[in-house]
């Protein structure tokens, strides 16, 4: 599945990834390949990013929106940091 | 004859001073466009996406869902908000906004302006200058957001309009600016900003079963304002990025035109050098011939 994510300053990320963990507002989820369309507000937290099933990279984020549509997913944030 | 070689070297030092000033504000106006257009090519793809979907979350929950910001009245009371610079010396940008504006009012709330119920808010000075003194409503409450261009400022500005919306004080809200191209492009047009305009079912594609977390209508709470802020942020970035293009262009034309006058002066600052060398050339001929004689 195609991965993007997307703040008011910059792309931080985009291509093909594994998976994705994101703080949803009433709690942790992941979302993995041939995921239902979904839309979801996003609350202060880490975001997972798993390129492969065991790499990932961490983003901190203060809020946001995600998007699943067609196998594409659409990570709308604020104020996100890459960590590590 | 030296009086007039004075005064063409008197027009050729003013022209060079002149051109000093147009390159240097050219200069400038490039180094702030290049700001400009880093912040509004950067923040374009964020703001697409968030009003994508808004878009599919609107046309998906029609029907079962109160939504008073999509909601289309019959529109009475009109709101623009007219976006132009602070200064001028950016060749036609103003005025073109303006005329848009102008346009837009004409063609499409002919019969809402005939009312007087044809409200306009203005951000930037030149635009307000010129739209009040044409006689048209205006208000001048967020005229200086150029002064201080921050997220938070311009999202005071959406939010009150949203709120004058839902108060039933405008039923249309229209945003007119010149959408940023490259440096010697702009685009001017008005957008629709209230009610949300929904998006045409596209052909064949079938209407996804969105999930929503949590429901819709504190999803679309939330969305919404965000979206809106992001929307006219989206349009004075660009209308920023416009105007230091504009200006950037008329400059350069300008120390361009300074260049071709400063040639014609210095070929008649020369004819006219050449003309008083010659006289007194004469002169001492004559003179001499007639000593002689």
């Amino acid at each position: 599945m195609t991965l993007e994510i997307l703040t008011p300053e910059k792309k931080l990320f985009s291509g093909e990834v594994y998976g994705v963990q994101l703080p949803g507002i009433t709690g942790l989820f992941e979302i993995l390949d041939k995921h239902a369309p979904l839309v979801s507000a996003l609350g202060k937290g880490k975001l997972k990013v798993l390129k492969e099933k065991n790499a990932f990279v961490h983003y901190s984020i203060q809020g946001g929106f995600v998007e699943v549509l067609n196998n594409k997913v659409s990570v709308l944030v604020e104020g996100a940091e890459a960590l590590d | 004859m030296a009086g007039q070689l004075k005064e063409v070297r008197n027009r050729i030092k003013s022209v060079q001073s002149t051109q000093q000033i147009t390159k240097a504000m050219k200069m400038v106006s490039a180094a702030k466009l290049r700001r400009a257009q880093d912040a509004i090519t950067q923040m374009r793809p964020y703001a697409q996406k968030l009003q994508e979907m808004l878009s599919n979350i609107v046309s998906n929950v029609e029907g079962d869902l109160n939504m008073s910001l999509a909601e289309n009245r019959a529109v009475e009371k009109v709101l623009l908000i007219v976006i132009t610079s602070d200064r001028g010396l950016a060749g036609a940008y103003n005025a073109n906004v303006v005329k848009t504006t102008k346009q837009v009012i004409k063609d499409k709330y002919a019969s809402q302006y005939a009312k007087g119920n044809v409200t306009i808010w203005n951000i930037g000075k030149k635009g307000w200058e010129s739209l009040t003194k044409s006689g048209y409503k205006t208000n001048d409450t967020y005229k200086d957001i150029f002064l201080k261009l921050t997220f938070e400022n311009v999202q005071l500005a959406a939010q009150a309009a949203v709120k004058a919306f839902e108060n039933k004080e405008f039923d249309a809200i229209d945003i007119v600016y010149s959408e940023f191209k490259n440096a010697a492009t702009q685009r001017f047009l008005s957008e629709q900003f209230l009610p949300i305009p929904k998006v045409a079912q596209k052909d064949g594609g079938a209407k996804a079963d969105f999930i929503f977390e949590p429901e819709k209508e504190t999803l679309i709470a939330e969305l919404m304002p965000k979206i809106l802020n992001t929307q006219l942020y989206k349009a004075v970035l660009d209308a920023n990025a416009s105007e230091h293009g504009a200006r950037m262009t008329a400059m350069d034309k300008a120390s361009e035109n300074a260049n071709e006058l400063l040639k014609s002066l210095k070929i008649s600052y020369n004819r006219a050098r050449q003309a008083a060398i010659t006289t007194e050339l004469t002169e001492i001929v004559s003179g001499a011939a007639a000593l002689q004689g």
